[in-house]
């Protein structure tokens, strides 16, 4: 036994990996408030001012402050970095100056190429060299890419794939670092080597030992990345600083590593309110210096950046890295997984201002303490800056040990990681289907050639054919394009640091999207309950928009005839995800998320049969088209509440901007109606809300004059953007979502 | 028509402004007052929009139940008291089902039939505009005494009732106004709250599109500050 494990209730985490067990036998539930919450120390305030005085500066760079050009990124190729060697409780940096971004051309040469030039700087002949020889993600994934693949990409059909940056979604279970020390993380990995070097040595076993001596490999590294900052991590943390350093070692190798779109930190203030307690009693600890601490590690983690070209930052906007992390939630025996620390970590939001990371995510049941289910009401209505999750519907899929990677993405921690897939154009598939496979604005052929859709106006039955045709064709398409993706990440950018921080058997998701679901679902109620009348382009005989007789009942309003659809359509693509043979057996899954591509996607499809037109965005993840919402906000959630987890295992993804004045009158009256709205919607097993309090003059007015709002922090599907940071065109279509309000 | 069937202008499914807590709020069409600075003109026409009967409507609102358990349903308008029968069916019915049950109102109404829908009504919202049958005349087209007599009901069933004031500059907002809705108030002691309105013009649009003109054009916003201000002339224990 280990001396830094003196004072924990001894179980079987001593005996095997198991740090579930761990919490379980030694966590403290907390039912009471946040009163005994302490404000930021002095020095807290003066190294935040100096973190804010870069901010400034990294904006007035046009977004990035710099770019070390010469340094390929990894765990040991940068002088350790500080924001304030003196006054730093937790040290680390991704390069070796604050902000600095590294080069990380593992996922593709050309994409580090045009990041670089995008913000004026050039990519050192250096790394040009070093990669002349070297095959990168994105090269590989090119190799083999189906001229269908190919094609699908270039029209927008699927879109933001991992094929040029990191698929991210994969969550190291950082923890194991603090609780076990790298001496034995490596002993039990060397030890699962040599037990699976018996096995027969085929393709998936020799596979498997290369990986494994890389993630041996990689453990070696970590411990090196930390001596350089002068600590030995080799063996457990022996008190709260330490978890929390050595925790934080373990996530900066990951990002130091690899550029995944998410970079999730997964399920931590918990697991550390243990040795936070321990110090506390012992008396060795305040809560000033308790609060100081995860102030340090917040701000830290809120100084990760990874370098990215403009195309990128349109579909995933706001620099974010999804430093996901997962507060509250119950566990299987009954007991709240709320400690104080849950509200320490929820508290950085005032002590270091509103902030889009890290991505503070609540698991919600409608057994959390009220206590707590009040202070996260108040944290939204003062910050805009969480989002809240279902425990009650993942807990019995997930177990009690789960995070969330990226929005909405449930995985265990340490058992389970996803092949991250972004999405498919459901609306530009239903286009597609009207055309005989032909793409509607570009006018090239994508899918297989069929006869066009051929009436004057569109007849539900019909339509129904021809999406019966077209949506296998392009879910095997989006299948075969993800095998290539992960076996080509697998064999170029394998994530060493993060899977050695997974069980050697790990479960595998494959975790495929939708995007303009509301579209398609109001374009099908349109035909079926309206009349839609085809208008074809007089040159190409493409249907390219749509006259609509009469009103049809759209979604976002509590009524089934549309809801239906959208439930129908969403199961039926999931059933044909199910027929698919997918890389290394994963399981598929499926999401409702856009992130901002929403957008984006608006852009590239034309105009479709509920009457919206060509360009125009798509509304975000699951959520229903702006203004078509008439009964109010409930009716809106009751609406996307209907769309089934057992389908969407990846995530439903709304977001949910309602004023202040419209959640009541006083304070206390918006915490219980908040609160009355979460349980009310959770407790129809809806999965995820996004929940922004505040009134679209704000942003109007931040629209405007963004030097007056620095902090100002939304929810956008999935995640929380610094709203500076969006595109104009982004701003603008979140100015005009629906802002529910009564008067 | 169908037995106790209501017209009905719009169903809000989140209202935290009307009554206690979260709320179902029913918007009923038909009004026979003519406020002039009504907010709702859309609502004046009785004959107007869709029928729905209680039970259709219960069925709706049986969908919102998970949010409302510490709020309950709002009959508003319109003029809920226009249509007696659809109210009382429908608030006996979502009584009987436990949800709390407010009738936000002017006053004005069969008096009987009135009688029977405070039967089932867990809590008034009584809009009591000015305190003169003049004012009432001039300002809503409508009889002070009926409103009397409807505030007089109210306390003779004992239902807690909260009191609401929309205060329009240069018309009902000086401290005086609310210091006389204060003393008037006095007698009825099944009041609760006092809750005051600020005037506001958010409804230009309305009446534009419908091509009639709002008579209360000329008249500027009151402040939240001003609101503020004069809330202070209510007592505390109405706040």
């Amino acid at each position: 036994m280990f001396t830094q494990w003196e004072g924990f209730k001894p179980g079987i985490w001593q005996e095997e990996m198991n740090v579930r067990d761990f919490i379980q036998h030694n966590y403290t539930p907390y039912t009471g408030n946040g009163d005994f919450l302490e404000p930021a120390t002095e020095r807290t305030g003066k190294l935040l001012h100096k973190f804010e005085n870069l901010l400034v500066l990294e904006r007035e760079f046009g977004g990035v402050l710099d770019i070390d050009t010469q340094t390929v990124t990894s765990l040991l190729n940068y002088k350790p970095g500080y924001l304030d060697k003196e006054q730093e409780i937790i040290v680390g940096l991704q390069t070796d100056r604050p902000l600095k971004r590294g080069v990380n051309p593992f996922g593709g040469l050309r994409m580090t190429r045009d990041a670089c030039r995008a913000y004026g700087y050039e990519l050192s002949q250096k790394v040009e060299d070093e990669f002349q020889y070297r095959t990168t993600h994105n090269d590989g994934v090119f190799r083999v890419y189906s001229k269908e693949t190919k094609a699908a990409r270039h029209c927008g059909l699927i879109t933001g794939l991992p094929d040029a940056y990191g698929r991210g979604r994969i969550i190291g279970d950082y923890r194991r670092v603090a609780l076990y020390g790298l001496d034995y993380l490596i002993e039990q990995k060397q030890a699962d080597k040599d037990r699976l070097s018996l096995e027969v040595m085929d393709v998936d076993h020799i596979r498997q030992q290369e990986e494994l001596y890389q993630q041996i490999n990689f453990l070696g590294k970590l411990r090196d990345m930390a001596a350089m900052y002068g600590y030995d991590i080799t063996k457990p943390a022996a008190d709260a600083r330490e978890a929390v350093q050595w925790l934080y070692f373990a996530y900066l190798g990951a990002i130091k590593e690899q550029n995944g779109a998410a970079m999730s930190l997964g399920r931590t203030s918990t697991f550390l309110d243990i040795y936070f307690e321990r110090d506390i009693a012992k008396g060795t600890l305040s809560e000033v210096g308790a609060q100081e601490i995860v102030d340090d590690f917040v701000m830290k983690l809120r100084m990760a950046r990874h370098l990215r070209t403009p195309d990128y930052n349109e579909l995933f906007a706001g620099d974010p890295m999804w430093i996901t992390e997962s507060v509250g939630g119950m566990g299987e025996d009954g007991r709240p997984l709320v400690t104080k620390n849950s509200f320490r970590m929820l508290h950085t939001l005032y002590n270091l201002k509103p902030s889009a990371e890290p991505n503070l995510t609540v698991l919600w049941s409608k057994n959390l303490p009220d206590n707590f289910k009040k202070y996260c009401a108040k944290v939204s209505c003062d910050t805009d800056a969480i989002q809240y999750e279902n425990d009650d519907l993942m807990r019995p899929q997930f177990g009690d040990d789960y995070g969330i990677a990226c929005c909405v993405s449930a995985m265990r921690i340490g058992k389970e990681m996803q092949f991250f897939g972004a999405r498919a154009n459901l609306a530009k598939l239903l286009l597609m289907s009207l055309n005989g496979g032909r793409d509607e604005k570009q006018n090239i052929q994508v899918g297989p050639a069929h006869e066009p859709y051929g009436g004057e106006y569109l007849e539900y039955g019909k339509v129904m054919e021809l999406l019966d045709v077209y949506r296998p064709w392009l879910v095997r398409m989006y299948a075969n394009t993800m095998n290539v993706i992960h076996y080509m990440h697998d064999k170029y950018a394998y994530e060493k640091t993060q899977m050695a921080l997974h069980d050697t058997e790990v479960h595998r998701f494959m975790a495929f999207g939708i995007a303009g679901m509301s579209v398609l679902a109001d374009s099908l109620s349109a035909i079926k309950y309206a009349r839609v009348r085809c208008i074809r382009d007089e040159e190409t005989g493409l249907i390219s928009d749509f006259d609509i007789e009469g009103a049809y009942p759209a979604f976002g309003n509590d009524d089934d005839r549309v809801d239906d659809i959208a439930c129908e359509q969403v199961k039926l693509f999931y059933e044909e995800l199910k027929k698919q043979k997918l890389y290394r057996d994963a399981e598929p899954t499926l999401s409702i998320l856009t992130i901002t591509s929403n957008v984006v996607y608006g852009k590239k499809t034309g105009s479709t049969p509920d009457g919206r037109k060509a360009g125009e965005p798509f509304a975000p993840g699951a959520n229903p088209m702006h203004g078509r919402e008439k009964n109010g906000a409930l009716a809106s959630l009751n609406s996307v509440a209907k769309l089934s987890y057992q389908y969407c295992k990846d995530g439903i993804s709304n977001t949910f901007s309602v004023v202040p004045e419209a959640l009541g009158k006083t304070e206390e009256e918006r915490l219980d109606n908040l609160t009355s709205i979460l349980d009310g919607y959770f407790g129809q097993m809806a999965h995820h809300l996004n929940v922004n309090v505040l009134n679209r003059d704000t942003l109007m007015d931040a629209y405007d004059n963004p030097d007056k709002y620095p902090n100002l922090t939304i929810r956008v599907s999935g995640y929380a953007v610094n709203f500076n940071k969006l595109t104009r065109e982004q701003q603008k279509e979140v100015i005009s979502r629906t802002f529910h309000e009564t008067i | 028509m169908k037995r106790y069937s209501g017209r009905i202008h719009s169903f809000q499914s989140m209202g935290a402004v009307d009554g206690p807590g979260l709320r179902f709020v029913v918007f009923m069409q038909g009004c026979p007052l003519r406020c002039a600075y009504c907010h709702n003109p859309d609502t004046w026409e009785p004959d107007a929009e869709e029928e729905y009967t209680p039970e259709e409507v219960a069925e709706k609102i049986r969908r919102f139940l998970p949010y409302l358990k510490n709020g309950g349903v709002t009959v508003t308008g319109g003029e809920p008291l226009m249509q007696p029968e659809f109210v009382m069916e429908l608030f006996r019915i979502l009584r009987e089902e436990g949800v709390h049950t407010a009738l936000d109102t002017s006053g004005v109404g069969d008096m009987q039939k009135t009688g029977r829908v405070l039967e089932y009504t867990d809590l008034v919202l009584a809009d009591v505009k000015f305190l003169t049958a003049e004012d009432y005349r001039y300002y809503c087209k409508a009889d002070f005494q009926k409103v009397a007599a409807f505030l007089n009901l109210t306390k003779k069933k004992n239902i807690p009732l909260w009191i609401r004031r929309v205060a329009v500059p240069g018309i009902n907002d000086t401290k005086e106004d609310i210091i006389k809705l204060v003393d008037f108030l006095e007698e009825y002691p099944n009041v609760e709250k006092i809750e005051l309105l600020p005037f506001r013009k958010l409804c230009l649009e309305k009446y534009e599109t419908m091509g009639i003109p709002f008579p209360l054009a000329d008249v500027p916003e009151m402040t939240e500050t001003e609101a503020g201000r004069l809330r202070e002339s209510i007592p505390v224990r109405y706040r």
